[in-house]
């Protein structure tokens, strides 16, 4: 079970917006997470605490195909990002990085800024502790569901190449 | 008998060594190329390492690109060519770009060759969906999958259903591959490919140039799509003829294939357009899109910068004067392209003009270098993104449009259709 704060952002928000090109020179990947979607809400890479759910609108990542981008917000402790949909390859990066991702047009729609949250990442129920009420995510393909509970896809094949 | 397939799925089927897949499967296939840039590389080379590579998959299939901060604009950056370098050399890499040879990969890998009809290919770059111009299957992926990729030469992927594209009509003056990549964003809307391949037809396609096609699949990213695939034809085997780095088959749907939907664009009467910010789909005709002071014209990037595109451009600055407040920055997105515009004058053309001409690069597109803009500060670009904050400080504004379009705003100081200019 995941729990904490909501923190809510609207539809389309980019991969530039997330963590702008402007940082991608700088080779050590826990200084993006200092700067995640700073454009947007500067506060936000300060306050967010471990744990805490990015809910967004539609097509959550939209844009580049950076890794950097949910490998920021993952470094910043976010425990899970819930939005109404995702882009391709926001959605495929997180997977490969072992950041929880849910796809749920209801809560995108009702979660409030500030919310608690709590999430089951294996049956995608999400609940809302402030609104007395829960929501159920889509359901992720098995094959995604490996590939997290095996760390990722670096990981995943690391074993098929060396068995460890 | 086989059940019928798009160009997609008979790619995707023919690298992962089945028969058949059926739409939203998550197949396991073989890649014909990888490539990777400077702002993915390091990930994947640190990737690289954790999987336990010694060796890249195949020397002669993978890409190295340097083109988002070339050339070197600070330490940082310059370590991570450097990084590059060495990977290259270690791996005894066939195909890497870097210095006096380096430009756009996107660009770059077209015109040499390297991906093919009917090939698999990834990169992690949103842009690979360029290649689809030339009827490959070719998709962005993160680090990881690149990492993963440049070890194995495989990939994961989930079959995409296909829309279909017909493209008809006639093209007007001063209308190139950039105003009907833009019109489709408009009719297609952010989402309107989400997950989707997409596949043109219609009798248009046949009259587009491999340049156009090259612009109109590398923008349909914008709308979500996973690949842009042009059918293979004449001009596309023409294209190829010197360039083609190994043999290719080519391959088309089945004609009984099943598409999700079917979406038409007759660019007949179409002018030419302009995307507003801080959005590509927001698209109106140029000569209302917007009338606020232009500070810098962008001419370069993977979307709308190649040969055909300059030339358009010079054409129309030839003889006249960029607009004393604007900026112009052309930016011929490869070493060849460049090269081919100071033969053909229109380098001097830009100069002459009043235009600053850059090192073949990503330049200022994604805001990384060679033109980034102020707080406030309005752009006009041949590029493929206007979202807040891509081209420098987060309350700039860009309008993207194609090269005439981009042309007569430097002279006019406004965002402006050529047809103002001309008259």
């Amino acid at each position: 079970m995941i729990s904490g704060m909501a923190w809510v952002f609207g539809d389309h928000i980019s991969s530039d917006a997330i963590i702008p090109a402007r940082y991608l020179h700088q080779r050590d990947p826990h200084s993006w997470s200092k700067v995640v979607l700073g454009d947007l809400r500067p506060e936000f890479a300060g306050q967010v605490g471990f744990g805490d759910f990015i809910v967004a609108g539609r097509n959550f990542g939209c844009g580049s195909s950076r890794e950097q981008a949910p490998l920021a917000i993952k470094n910043a402790g976010v425990g899970a990002v819930i939005a109404h949909s995702f882009s391709r390859m926001f959605y495929r990066n997180a997977f490969n990085m072992g950041l929880l991702v849910f796809t749920c047009p209801e809560a995108a729609a009702r979660v409030h800024d500030g919310d608690r949250l709590r999430l089951d990442p294996y049956s995608g129920l999400i609940e809302d502790v402030e609104q007395d009420t829960s929501f159920q995510a889509k359901p992720v393909d098995p094959f995604l569901t490996d590939l997290v509970s095996q760390g990722g896809l670096i990981k995943k094949v690391r074993k098929q190449i060396t068995g460890r | 008998m086989n059940q019928p397939q798009t160009m997609s799925q008979k790619i995707l089927a023919s690298r992962a060594g089945l028969p058949y897949v059926e739409p939203g499967a998550i197949v396991e296939a073989e890649l014909d190329m990888v490539l990777a840039n400077d702002v993915s590389t390091p990930m994947a080379i640190r990737g690289f390492k954790e999987i336990g590579g010694e060796r890249v998959f195949d020397p002669s299939r993978v890409v190295l690109v340097a083109d988002h901060f070339t050339p070197n604009k600070d330490v940082g950056s310059a370590l991570i060519t450097k990084e590059m370098n060495e990977f290259a050399s270690s791996n005894h890499l066939e195909h890497r770009f870097q210095g006096g040879r380096s430009g756009i990969s996107h660009v770059l890998l077209a015109e040499r060759g390297l991906i093919l009809p009917g090939e698999l290919a990834v990169g992690a770059d949103s842009r690979m969906v360029t290649h689809g111009a030339m009827g490959a299957f070719a998709t962005g992926v993160g680090a990881s999958d690149l990492a993963a990729a440049l070890v194995t030469g495989r990939g994961w992927f989930q079959v995409p259903s296909t829309t279909k594209v017909e493209l008809g009509g006639e093209m007007g003056p001063w209308i190139g591959g950039m105003d009907i990549a833009l019109a489709l964003l408009r009719l297609l809307g952010p989402e309107g490919a989400h997950y989707q391949s997409l596949e043109f037809s219609g009798p248009l396609v046949p009259r587009l140039s491999m340049d156009a096609r090259l612009t109109i699949s590398n923008l349909m990213v914008e709308s979500g799509a996973k690949a842009a695939l042009f059918p293979v034809d004449q001009v596309t085997t023409d294209y190829l003829k010197d360039k083609a780095k190994r043999s290719w088959a080519s391959v088309a749907p089945d004609p009984e294939a099943v598409y999700s939907k079917t979406v038409k664009l007759d660019v007949t009467g179409l002018e030419p357009q302009a995307a507003r910010p801080h959005r590509p789909h927001d698209v109106a005709p140029a000569r209302r899109a917007g009338y606020e002071p232009v500070d810098q014209v962008f001419i370069g990037s993977c979307a709308a910068a190649r040969l055909e595109d300059l030339r358009v451009a010079a054409k129309i600055l030839s003889g006249r004067q960029v607009h004393p407040r604007v900026r112009l920055m052309v930016i011929p997105p490869t070493p060849r392209i460049m090269l081919q515009a100071v033969r053909e004058g229109l380098v001097e053309t830009f100069l002459a003009a009043g235009g600053i001409m850059g090192p073949p690069s990503c330049g200022p597109c994604a805001g990384a270098q060679l033109g980034v803009l102020a707080a406030g500060e309005v752009a006009v670009a041949t590029a493929n993104r206007n979202y807040r904050g891509r081209m420098g400080h987060p309350s700039s504004r860009i309008y993207l449009a194609g090269p005439a379009v981009a042309a007569a705003s430097a002279i006019l100081g406004r965002v402006a259709d050529p047809a103002e200019v001309l008259s």
